[in-house]
């Protein structure tokens, strides 16, 4: 395999390139998006000034959709790397629903094992998935919000534009929840940030 | 680690390796050092950003131009925006300016003349009987507003296209632009002038446009958001210099296409 000439490394250069662009993507997709979120604040709500970028609605515009296309461009290179070496089935594969429990029961009786960062344990596969499959569900959906008549098909899927739009908020809600959860892991085991930042 | 480099790059490696190790002998201290670089480094980045917001803005604009690009080709003018019963219609449909309602513009409709110029064969002005007296159409489509909120209303009127191809426009053209009676303006690409759900409405839910939807005519596409669609028209032009519009200079995306 492509990553035995370096067995220090506990994540691939090409994944931390990933990891860093995408989290960078996401912040600003997140930040710039309430800043659009307030135009209407159809939810009851809306987001402190301080916390949104752009400044004003079309500003909060132009930094969404400069952000997409680092989204898309990651979304697409992860992907693509990720068949090609092989990591589905390294690192995902297998998962199961009992496996997640025994996990989740062991991460809350302080338990759950660190000791190989380059070994997930079925909680982090499952939040990992979780993660991935939010961030295409806010991909589609927000295709629908940008181009709903160009794509007919997922604007179906998407229950129609406002469809669309709750969809894209509840999958940004779920982002953002994923985000609190994995900054706080990350901070309990701190080798953990090591290893994204420098593989080891 | 070591590839295989010319013999003096590797002894000035070499050098300046052992040069900076004798400056910080301590591995800890070396990778406090790489993190107060990276720090440093990051919060550089960050300070160029906040003083060029200037050139920030310009990257933006020129990234919301290059989406331009992409909608354009994205643009099928096959596909249809849904149409939806009449039992559907938003009711109040909503009002939206940027101005109060109290400030729409009041249009003598008898007096009213619409203009055309740029590439346009015929340019005789037209009252509101004669475009009153062409063949007219009927949609109930979704109005999405730029703001993330939508409404369904139903507008008649002739066919956009058709219209063009009335007045000799010349459709080989890039642009077709709108002057409006509230100082209003605004530009589309030729291919959703030339789409099949492009209106010039007259009428909204059967009626007479109200004032404040836009009389005696607003362009109608349920292709794009709502700035995009003009009130309160009182020139149409063609020509193939790219004329903006009143939101899209202070940075609106330009083809707002939905």
């Amino acid at each position: 395999m492509a990553e035995e000439s370096d067995k220090s490394s506990v994540h691939p250069w090409w994944l931390r390139m990933v990891h860093w662009m995408n989290a960078a993507g996401v912040i600003i997709l997140i930040l710039s998006g309430w800043q659009i979120y307030n135009a209407t604040g159809f939810m009851g709500f809306k987001f402190p000034r301080e916390v949104t970028l752009g400044r004003w609605l079309g500003g909060g515009i132009q930094w969404h959709f400069a952000a997409m296309w680092l989204l898309w461009g990651v979304a697409v290179f992860y992907l693509v790397m990720a068949t090609v070496t092989g990591r589905w089935q390294r690192k995902f594969w297998p998962v199961s629903i009992p496996g997640i429990f025994r996990d989740l029961k062991a991460t809350f009786t302080g338990k759950l094992s660190h000791t190989d960062l380059r070994i997930y344990n079925y909680v982090q596969k499952a939040a990992y998935l979780f993660v991935m499959l939010d961030i295409t569900v806010l991909i589609l959906s927000g295709l629908v919000l940008w181009k709903n008549v160009q794509f007919p098909i997922l604007r179906m899927l998407m229950f129609g534009y406002e469809g669309a739009r709750l969809i894209h908020f509840v999958a940004m809600v779920a982002m953002c929840g994923f985000i609190v959860v994995h900054v706080v892991m990350a901070l309990l085991v701190p080798k953990t940030i090591k290893a994204m930042l420098w593989g080891r | 680690m070591d590839r295989k480099l010319p013999p003096e790059v590797a002894r000035d490696k070499d050098a300046i390796l052992k040069e900076a190790n004798g400056l910080l002998k301590d591995p800890g201290k070396r990778r406090l050092l790489g993190n107060v670089l990276t720090l440093g480094g990051l919060s550089l980045a960050t300070g160029i950003l906040i003083r060029d917001e200037q050139s920030v803005k310009k990257i933006l604009q020129r990234i919301s131009r290059f989406n331009d690009g992409a909608q354009a080709a994205l643009f099928d003018p096959n596909d249809m925006a849904p149409e939806y019963p009449r039992s559907d219609i938003s009711n109040p449909f909503p009002y939206n300016a940027f101005y109060p309602l109290a400030k729409v513009p009041k249009v003598d409709g008898d007096s009213f003349r619409l203009q055309l110029a740029g590439k346009i064969a015929d340019k005789r002005p037209w009252d509101l009987p004669a475009l009153y007296a062409l063949p007219q159409v009927s949609q109930v489509t979704r109005h999405i507003c730029v703001e993330g909120w939508s409404a369904i209303g139903e507008w008649g009127g002739v066919v956009f296209s058709d219209f063009l191809k009335r007045i000799g426009a010349d459709t080989t053209c890039k642009y077709v632009g709108f002057k409006c009676a509230d100082g209003y303006h605004t530009s589309i690409d030729m291919p959703t002038a030339l789409h099949a759900q492009t209106i010039l409405a007259f009428t909204f839910r059967g009626h007479t446009l109200p004032t404040w939807y836009g009389y005696p005519m607003k362009l109608r596409m349920p292709t794009k958001l709502g700035y995009k669609n003009p009130k309160h028209i009182t020139e149409i032009f063609v020509t193939n210099d790219h004329p903006g519009g009143f939101w899209e200079d202070q940075g609106y995306n330009w083809f707002g296409g939905s």
